[in-house]
């Protein structure tokens, strides 16, 4: 049955189509036929953002608490071009987001026209795929398979740059079961061979680790399930990156913490130490290796992942395995099983032994204050607070974004939100507001640094019409406290702009958007400060300031090896030398 | 990069492990990249080289299936063992793109470049450009009494020698298409 409409009524019913039920955007003179559509249905909310770059942020903070592709809307020129942060941080974490753009009529594409920008063009390197559609006979079925390249394979963002006539015109609609199958299917399945290689050497793996990343999350619930029954039945220790917190829980008894720049000492040690390492949906990023010549220089390395071009890319592996991540463990465990369910299980005590020496050193203890709110101290409480809550935390970028790494426990995978290969900031506050349109009765935090915030603060004007509770709890440091990090380690104590000297009053601009701020300086009164932002209805921001002068530890500088962390002062307990830091 | 221990060449434990691919000599490849025919599928190629920092050597297009939509690209490229093995994987990974094909490892490939050579000359000169076209068995496909335009086929090798050799004899220009390329046999 053929259905002719509008390209706008296209759009529209194309997302219907594919299960969308919110949409982020920003009108603008080449979407206001789509706009136009909108507002006379009810099926598709639109949430008005402030900034286009938020709009793509939200997309991915629905997208990754949901395992649903995000969906936004913005006009063409100024509105693609300020989607295109958000479309890069969704490429560089493996975000499914499909960001409409309206462009001017075709007969004026390369005239120079008003809010013209060559959208296609731009967005080409930081998109999975993008479209240009100039007829309006192929739209809908452009829109169906930009939903199947963004959730298919590797999961990324894509781009339907739609000319303005092309959304007046008239066409036949075509709906998802009509579009042409794409060529695009990568491959889920691992290779059997290489997946009985990799149990043989599991079997034999007297110092173990599996290193799991987002892609554990990326592939579903089941492959964190999948995950959790492999290191409950091998016994073997599970670390995590960034972006894969909470595929396995943090109260699991395999876990270790997270790995990399500042991980856990037990976890880059366990990394630099083991003899065999199942890496899982991870891809060796510079954040986690180190140097990478010194990186695990031992170790047998077998990889899981469904994209190819992850395998070999920084680190030599000797095991790899493409495909789903959720498919290739169920048959791991199932050749595993079948074999015998084998492991050295004598090596493996012996080597937590080890493990337990080395958490031994408790290197995320810091000194605490009772005069001045420690950063670490306000995470705490926040996880202490919230631990039982119905409760997801995204973040911005910086010290903050790793202490909440560090001191926030997670125990489901979709809880955790935070730009971790662009390293966005400005990305938490939008995400918060996507992750709370997906879960209106959750508690939804995003841990912030003042600085950060300020980059994207103005979706406070969103929180407020949409009535979202999201709570912004902004550590705040005055100071661009990683690159003050830096600056005070590698720089000479030379802080080159790496402070504000004039930051507003965070509480008088809650108050103005029409939220609600409540500023807390006193250890003592934290307690009281995150209880009533939990208790507060609406969205609440808090401006807690924090000691100006700490640092993030662990740290694995730049260039240096797992082996060679440096810790905390209290960590390190006597082996510190003057400059507050040594080398371990 | 030998803390792994690997030998040059070796399958210690299987299928898996076949050479160190973080061999640091360059070499030369030649890809044959099977895509759809559609808008700014060039650009996404020449991009992905470019924005990762990929050599293009040479690099030919053009439609070869019409019914199908689908056009072959020809790109030679230099780099380690393992930067080759990354270009063919980003390539594989993008939307347009069916096919990777390194006919530098797949087997004997036939390598062929056309070019078309100004020479100007009179006397001597002239004479010795005519015959030294004849060895490469090139074509005059343009002539005036001071001048030729020859047209040469041949791997990319030979296409060099030519001109290298028309050079002292008059070379006014050269425009050359850069290799196409086929895997030899069925």
């Amino acid at each position: 049955m053929k259905r002719a409409m509008t390209g706008a009524e296209m759009v529209v019913q194309a997302l219907k189509d594919q299960g969308v039920d919110t949409v982020f955007g920003y009108p603008g003179g080449a979407v206001l036929p789509i706009y136009d559509v909108l507002f006379q249905q009810n099926d598709i909310r639109h949430i008005l953002v402030r900034h286009e770059q938020a709009a793509t942020h939200a997309a991915e903070g629905y997208a990754r608490s949901t395992g649903k592709p995000g969906v936004c809307l913005v006009t063409s020129g100024p509105g693609a071009t300020n989607a295109v942060t958000g479309l890069t941080d969704a490429l560089m974490d493996s975000i499914p987001i499909i960001v409409l753009t309206g462009q001017v009529p075709t007969f004026l594409i390369g005239n120079d026209a008003f809010q013209e920008a060559d959208t296609v063009g731009i967005t080409r390197p930081c998109t999975k795929h993008n479209w240009l559609v100039k007829e309006t006979d192929r739209l809908a079925e452009t829109i169906h398979q930009a939903f199947h390249v963004a959730m298919t394979g590797r999961p990324g963002p894509v781009l339907v740059d739609i000319p303005k006539d092309v959304q007046f015109a008239t066409a036949d609609y075509t709906a998802p079961d009509e579009a042409r199958v794409m060529h695009y299917q990568p491959q889920t399945r691992g290779d059997s061979g290489a997946i009985l290689a990799a149990v043989e050497a599991l079997e034999k793996a007297e110092r173990p680790v599996i290193y799991s990343g987002g892609g554990v999350i990326n592939s579903g619930p089941e492959a964190s399930r999948l995950l959790r029954e492999l290191a409950a039945e091998t016994g073997f220790p599970v670390t995590s990156t960034l972006m894969g917190l909470g595929a396995y829980p943090a109260s699991g008894e395999a876990w270790i913490g997270m790995l990399g720049m500042h991980g856990t000492y037990e976890a880059n040690w366990t990394m630099h130490d083991c003899d065999v390492m199942l890496a899982i949906g991870a891809r060796f990023d510079d954040r986690i290796t180190g140097r990478t010549d010194a990186f695990s220089p031992g170790s047998l390395k077998i990889q899981i992942d469904i994209d190819p071009s992850s395998i070999n890319k920084n680190i030599h592996v000797q095991i790899p395995i493409v495909g789903d991540v959720g498919t290739v463990l169920t048959e791991m465990l199932r050749i595993w099983r079948e074999r015998g369910s084998k492991t050295r299980s004598e090596a493996v005590a012996k080597w937590w032994r080890q493990i337990e020496l080395w958490r031994g050193r408790d290197c995320l203890a810091y000194r605490n204050s009772d005069k001045v709110i420690k950063p670490q101290y306000a995470l705490e409480r926040l996880e202490a607070l919230t631990r039982d809550l119905d409760r997801y935390i995204t973040t911005e970028v910086g010290q903050h974004q790793m202490w909440a790494a560090q001191y926030l426990k997670f125990e489901d995978p979709n809880r955790w939100m935070t730009s971790g290969g662009l390293g966005t900031m400005g990305y938490g506050h939008p995400a918060s507001i996507g992750a709370q349109l997906a879960h209106p009765d959750a508690l939804v935090i995003n841990v912030a640094g003042e600085a950060s915030w300020l980059m994207n603060m103005q979706e406070l004007g969103t929180a407020v019409q949409y009535r979202l509770p999201v709570k912004q709890f902004i550590l705040n440091n005055e100071r661009l406290g990683m690159v003050r990090q830096w600056q005070e380690l590698l720089h000479g104590e030379r802080y080159s702009s790496s402070w504000s000297e004039a930051l507003p009053d965070f509480v008088k601009l809650a108050e103005a958007f029409g939220a609600k701020g409540i500023l807390v300086t006193d250890p003592a009164k934290l307690d009281d400060a995150i209880r009533e932002m939990i208790e507060h209805p609406g969205p609440v921001v808090v401006d807690c300031l924090v000691e100006k002068h700490e640092n993030c530890y662990p740290m694995i500088p730049s260039g240096k090896a797992h082996n060679e962390m440096i810790l905390g002062e209290d960590a390190t307990a006597g082996a510190i030398e003057a400059g507050g830091a040594v080398l371990v | 990069m030998n803390a792994l221990a690997i030998q040059k060449g070796a399958s210690r434990h299987s299928a898996y492990d076949l050479v160190n691919p973080f061999d640091e000599r360059e070499e030369t490849h030649t890809l044959a990249i099977l895509v759809d025919n559609e808008a700014g599928v060039l650009a996404r190629v020449i991009g992905l080289f470019s924005g990762r920092g990929y050599n293009i050597d040479s690099l030919t297009v053009a439609e070869t299936d019409h019914e199908g939509h689908l056009s072959r690209i020809t790109i030679v490229t230099t780099g380690t063992k393992a930067v080759i093995e990354q270009i063919k994987a980003q390539l594989g990974r993008l939307v347009p793109v069916h096919d990777v094909h390194d006919l530098t490892v797949e087997g004997p490939a036939v390598q062929r470049e056309l070019a078309l050579i100004k020479v100007a000359g009179t006397g001597e000169r002239r004479l010795e450009a005519m015959r030294t076209a004849e060895i490469f068995r090139a074509r005059a496909v343009d002539t005036t009494l001071e001048s030729f335009v020859f047209e040469i086929t041949g791997a990319p090798e030979k296409v060099d020698a030519f001109i290298a050799l028309m050079r002292p004899l008059g070379l006014v220009d050269v425009a050359r298409t850069g290799v196409a390329a086929i895997a030899r046999g069925a």
